[in-house]
């Protein structure tokens, strides 16, 4: 459970990199399916030690992230969206049928590594990553860019590298997020790496709120445990999380952490000065 | 041989194109995605075939029930989905339509199962052949049914000068008296109304409906809505026949296995080459 949530915190930080450059990318299940695939192929196969079968992986999909990244910066907005959902559909097309991971009756045989220490280290190195982006001259960037791509170029920021950069980040945390899931459940097939798992970061993403990175993690964390909380449901579980999604979006459009609520929670003292974050 | 593989891609073209359609009226005047249209497209499919199967199998009676139950159901979406997010991130939609989406797949799993259905046979078959062509009684109703929902909604356009407006522009609709709210309700009843006749038809063509059939369709009737060109109807018709052709040729010719890559490499390489789609002029500044 505590893995999976931490395989999420990466999944949700993987969409926040190229998101708070203004792109949204609902092909994160493509990148994590090369990770997945490439750093089980070399644990399984040919019997590496994890760490540089996981950086393998991530930077694999870092590279295929640079490569889609060059045409896609020519879209945007909802074109972007579309085109990132058919590289993630043909990732998925691709694997199902490449036959030395196994094609449709997916792959096994890689140890397992993702225990809660690995993924623990892993996801809080990532959220210090995000968390130092946000507030460096590249975040700083990104933010620019996101607001009004428009005037960062004019005020001198290089918008193609830094959305490139961006997107390409958010490649590599995917394909480590995959990575991390290959060595837990030990098998993998090409449909979980469907569109259904692109979509996954992007609710956690919205849900808890795109103009921080903490939206991300709480998002994912939110969502993550709130079907183990529905568990008393029984099969009206998936239907309620569904529900809830919707009523949290309406009652909160800008997720569940805004920059206000943080602004909040800093000034917060106990007593009458909490009007101060009103 | 090859002609044969036609009328089988012009028939999946169709009802790929109805799916669009509704996609794109929606994108039209909203400038938003409704990710849970595939799941509308499902809730048809189911809807015919209880009707089919429980009223005296009329497929007529089964069509008109699929599409009254979608319109309203698209009405409900609207409600929950968009209105209340008018003004927020533009993001905001797409989890609002996913979250609904979910929704709907789970209820429709909870009260049919998980397991695959037959559609009851309500029409009986029959095979022509023209010359070299052999076309079933199940081909010509799904092509004729889609072919004359087509021609009604070209005319539900014409008619309309309300929704051209306000896919033109809402703000400047809205300020020359247009009810902006009724023509978005209307939209939304034509274009779920649409899905639900298309998950009809589908569900007589490959005699199959599942809780999970919306994910697959409503990916493919994003790409369709893609290849016409966002907002587009006559592309989403026209991007429906391409793609269905498409795919067809691409299963009989090329390889079985990757039928799905076909459409999505066409996007890849349109969205790169012509953004605007096959129909598009011009592109729109909405992003």
């Amino acid at each position: 459970m505590l893995i999976q949530l931490g395989i999420n915190l990466i999944l949700a930080l993987s969409l926040y990199f190229p998101l708070s450059a203004g792109q949204l990318s609902l092909g994160q299940g493509g990148f994590m399916a090369i990770g997945a695939y490439l750093s089980a192929w070399l644990t399984a196969t040919h019997g590496w030690p994890w760490p540089p079968a996981f950086a393998a992986g991530a930077l694999a999909a870092g590279v295929v992230g640079a490569l889609v990244g060059l045409p896609a910066l020519r879209v945007r907005g909802i074109y972007l969206v579309l085109m990132t959902m058919a590289f993630g559909e043909i990732v998925r097309v691709f694997f199902l049928n490449f036959s030395p991971t196994g094609a449709a009756q997916g792959f096994r045989g890689m140890p397992f590594v993702t225990s809660l220490p690995v993924v623990a280290g892993l996801a809080v190195a990532v959220a210090v990553l995000a968390a130092r982006t946000a507030s460096s001259r590249m975040g700083r960037a990104f933010a620019a860019i996101n607001r009004d791509e428009l005037a960062a170029e004019v005020v001198g920021i290089d918008v193609t590298r830094a959305k490139l950069a961006s997107f390409t980040v958010g490649a590599v945390v995917a394909g480590l997020a995959g990575a991390l899931w290959a060595h837990y459940v030990q098998f993998i097939e090409p449909e979980e790496f469907g569109f259904a798992r692109s979509v996954m970061p992007f609710t956690f993403v919205v849900v808890g709120g795109i103009e921080t990175f903490w939206g991300a993690l709480v998002g994912a964390a939110v969502l993550t445990l709130l079907p183990e909380w529905l568990r008393f449901l029984k099969e009206w579980r998936l239907a309620l999380y569904g529900l809830a999604m919707l009523a949290v979006m309406i009652v909160r459009p800008q997720g569940l952490i805004d920059h206000r609520l943080l602004v909040a929670m800093r000034r917060w003292r106990p007593g009458p000065a909490k009007e101060v974050a009103r | 041989m090859l002609l044969q593989q036609l009328v089988n891609g012009v028939m999946l073209g169709a009802v790929y194109a109805l799916i669009a359609i509704g996609y794109t009226l929606i994108f039209g005047v909203l400038g938003m995605l409704h990710l849970a249209h595939g799941e509308v497209f499902m809730v048809g499919a189911f809807v015919g075939l209880v009707v089919a199967g429980h009223y005296g199998g009329s497929i007529m009676l089964a069509l008109a029930a699929a599409m009254l139950a979608t319109g309203v159901l698209g009405l409900l979406v609207e409600r929950v989905a968009f209105r209340p997010l008018r003004g927020a991130h533009h993001l905001a939609p797409l989890a609002t339509t996913i979250g609904a989406g979910i929704a709907l797949q789970e209820t429709a799993r909870w009260y049919f199962g998980p397991e695959q259905k037959g559609f009851p046979p309500t029409i009986a078959l029959t095979l022509w052949e023209l010359g070299p062509l052999r076309v079933s009684s199940v081909q010509a109703f799904i092509l004729t049914a889609a072919l004359v929902l087509m021609g009604a909604v070209h005319l539900f356009l014409a008619r309309t000068r309300a929704v051209r407006a306000t896919a033109e522009d809402p703000t400047v609709a809205g300020l020359l008296g247009v009810n902006t709210t009724a023509v978005v309700l209307l939209v939304f009843f034509v274009a779920s109304a649409l899905a639900g006749a298309a998950g009809v038809l589908v569900g007589l063509a490959y005699n199959s409906v599942h809780p999970f059939i919306g994910v697959q369709m409503g990916i493919k009737g994003l790409v369709v809505m893609l290849l016409g060109g966002l907002g587009n109807v006559p592309g989403a018709m026209l991007g429906g026949l391409v793609l269905g052709v498409l795919e067809v040729l691409g299963v009989a010719y090329l390889a079985s296995s990757y039928r799905d890559a076909f459409a999505f490499g066409a996007v890849m390489v349109m969205l790169m080459l012509r953004p605007e789609g096959l129909l598009g002029l011009r592109l729109p500044r909405r992003d």
